[in-house]
């Protein structure tokens, strides 16, 4: 392994903007169900957005397969390797899955899916009040789960820029000038 | 080196005591960051009134009723068509006012309260709910009531107000002490209190005008935007509820009479905007609009076949009144948001609930004995 292998341009440019997308979704999305007085500007956000990161997580995905990752450093402890692992597969699936299942439950729910404008997305599932109560307490467990997966990984990120710094936080660094290509 | 060191994997050119340091700034900002969305999703902040509290006071007040709106809870579906008058298209771009639309209607009626087996009673408050199908997928649903004015200015009001107005369950009226300190509290709510008492109790839902009480803005195409607050008015003279009428033993004698009427012939209203002028009250619904204010007849609701509510239709609908098509948006009116928020807190709960049939079957009230 090289010492500065990184992830390709496109993968940390996607990376720090979902960063900062997700993490506005998950506080809209929790000040959503509570709020009365801003409910319905942070609803005209949470769905535009949610599809957005939906369609970005889909791109990145791809750039993943046709670029993959730097290695690990070798002397990660095994445990730490498949905990990083783990943590990355349910990372995506959630990056995926939970924009998924808000247009399914909207759907199932019988809601027309504004997105902005007259623009309506088509439902994904049929209209089913059952369907849309299972899912809606889904959309906010899973919500939860992305949460704390997301401060693991942010306390997992600084333990390796800090404290390890073996590189692998800089793998992902986004440089302020354009990297020499290799 | 240090244990610390060891278990941490730390860099060799760290100190113990900048190893240290360094794991409490990250546990700071992972710790921060937690603390933050807890803030942000009220968790540090019990006394605020959220959606779910709305909610629960509503079950509180009328008692558990599984699979029944928390408010509104019996009612009637219908459907039909609205038919434009092209007067609309100057004020609003939505596609349903230009000239010659026929946009499909379905809706409900129904009475204000959360008492789906409760018997039909002339001063109950009304509504006419109705979800407008645009096409592309895009849709209008408003709901409208009988009355001139909203009872309060906002949501915290109208929390109050729940509590104050629920019946004492040995008088099966509101206790009037709470009554009177709600309304010594909310001057605006005594007000329109009155103006609620006063109106006009009509014989039935045909003959009833039915308004947004909430502002709304209309956009039109080149961006201009007017507020709006729209009525329903029926197309047939309205005829005062008689003293006979209110001794009717009959459980279901509103909902009833509207359902005979619409199989006589199609039921039709204007829909009529009022426009607001600078200085209209556009976020207080229990301000009235001066009555000189200009209006448009924007066109007609026909409604043509009315249906017990069931699986999949107008029962399963949220009528939020911010599912709005590109051409109206709300206004600042506090309460808009709030309804919508609720709304989708008591569709959420009964979604999942089992579900009974309503008081309300839709048979002719004079039909052949079964």
């Amino acid at each position: 392994m090289s010492p500065t292998a990184h992830f390709n341009r496109p993968a940390r440019l996607l990376h720090w903007t979902m960063a900062g997308l997700i993490l506005a979704m998950l506080f809209i999305g929790v000040a959503m169900v509570t709020s009365l007085a801003h409910y319905q500007a942070l609803v005209a956000l949470h769905r535009p957005l949610g599809i957005g990161i939906l369609v970005l997580a889909v791109l990145r995905l791809a750039n993943r397969w046709r670029h993959p990752p730097p290695d690990l450093p070798a002397d990660l402890p095994g445990w730490q390797r498949q905990a990083a692992r783990a943590s990355h597969i349910l990372l995506y699936g959630l990056m995926l899955g939970l924009p998924l299942i808000g247009w399914a439950m909207l759907s199932a729910a019988g809601y027309p899916i504004g997105l902005a404008g007259a623009l309506v997305l088509p439902p994904i599932l049929p209209r089913d009040p059952g369907l849309y109560a299972w899912l809606r307490p889904l959309h906010t467990v899973l919500a939860y789960a992305l949460f704390g997966l997301i401060l693991a990984h942010l306390g997992a990120a600084l333990m390796h820029g800090l404290i390890r710094r073996d590189g692998v936080f800089a793998s992902m660094a986004l440089r302020l000038t354009p990297s020499r290509s290799r | 080196m240090s244990i610390l060191n060891d278990l941490t994997g730390a860099d060799p050119g760290l100190t113990p005591r900048a190893v240290l340091l360094r794991l409490g700034a990250i546990g700071g900002l992972v710790a921060g960051t937690a603390g933050a969305f807890a803030a942000v999703g009220g968790w540090l902040s019990p006394g605020a009134l959220d959606q779910a509290q709305i909610v629960d006071r509503f079950e509180r007040v009328n008692g558990p009723h599984p699979g029944f709106r928390r408010n509104h809870a019996k009612g009637l579906c219908l459907a039909g068509r609205f038919e434009s008058s092209g007067r609309g298209a100057r004020l609003s771009k939505a596609s349903l006012f230009g000239a010659g639309q026929v946009t499909p209607v379905t809706g409900r009626i129904a009475l204000a309260g959360g008492q789906p087996y409760a018997a039909d009673a002339a001063t109950t408050v009304r509504s006419l709910a109705l979800r407008f199908h645009l096409p592309d997928g895009e849709e209008w649903r408003t709901g409208n009531n009988d009355i001139p004015v909203f009872p309060v200015r906002t949501p915290e009001a109208f929390y109050e107000q729940l509590l104050a107005a629920k019946p004492d369950p040995g008088t099966g009226k509101p206790n009037p002490d709470a009554l009177k300190a709600f309304f010594a509290g909310h001057p605006e709510s005594a007000k329109a209190a009155a103006l609620i008492k006063a109106r006009t109790i009509t014989a039935g839902f045909a003959d009833d005008t039915f308004r947004s009480l909430n502002a709304f803005r209309f956009v039109a195409r080149d961006g201009t935007e007017t507020p709006v607050r729209w009525a329903f008015v029926p197309d047939q003279a309205a005829t005062a509820e008689s003293a006979a009428q209110s001794a009717r033993a009959d459980k279901n004698f509103l909902f009833d009479a509207f359902a005979s009427a619409v199989r006589r012939a199609p039921v039709r209203w204007h829909l009529v905007a009022t426009l607001g002028e600078r200085g209209d009250p556009t976020a207080d619904a229990t301000l009235a609009w001066p009555t000189d204010r200009a209006t448009v007849d924007l066109g007609s609701v026909v409604v043509t076949a009315t249906e017990a509510e069931a699986d999949g239709n107008c029962r399963d609908v949220n009528f939020d009144p911010l599912v709005l098509p590109a051409g109206i948006v709300g206004s600042d009116d506090p309460l808009l948001s709030a309804r919508s928020a609720a709304y989708s807190q008591s569709f959420a709960r009964r979604a999942g609930e089992p579900k009974t049939p309503s008081a309300v079957h839709d048979t002719p009230a004079s039909g052949a004995g079964l």
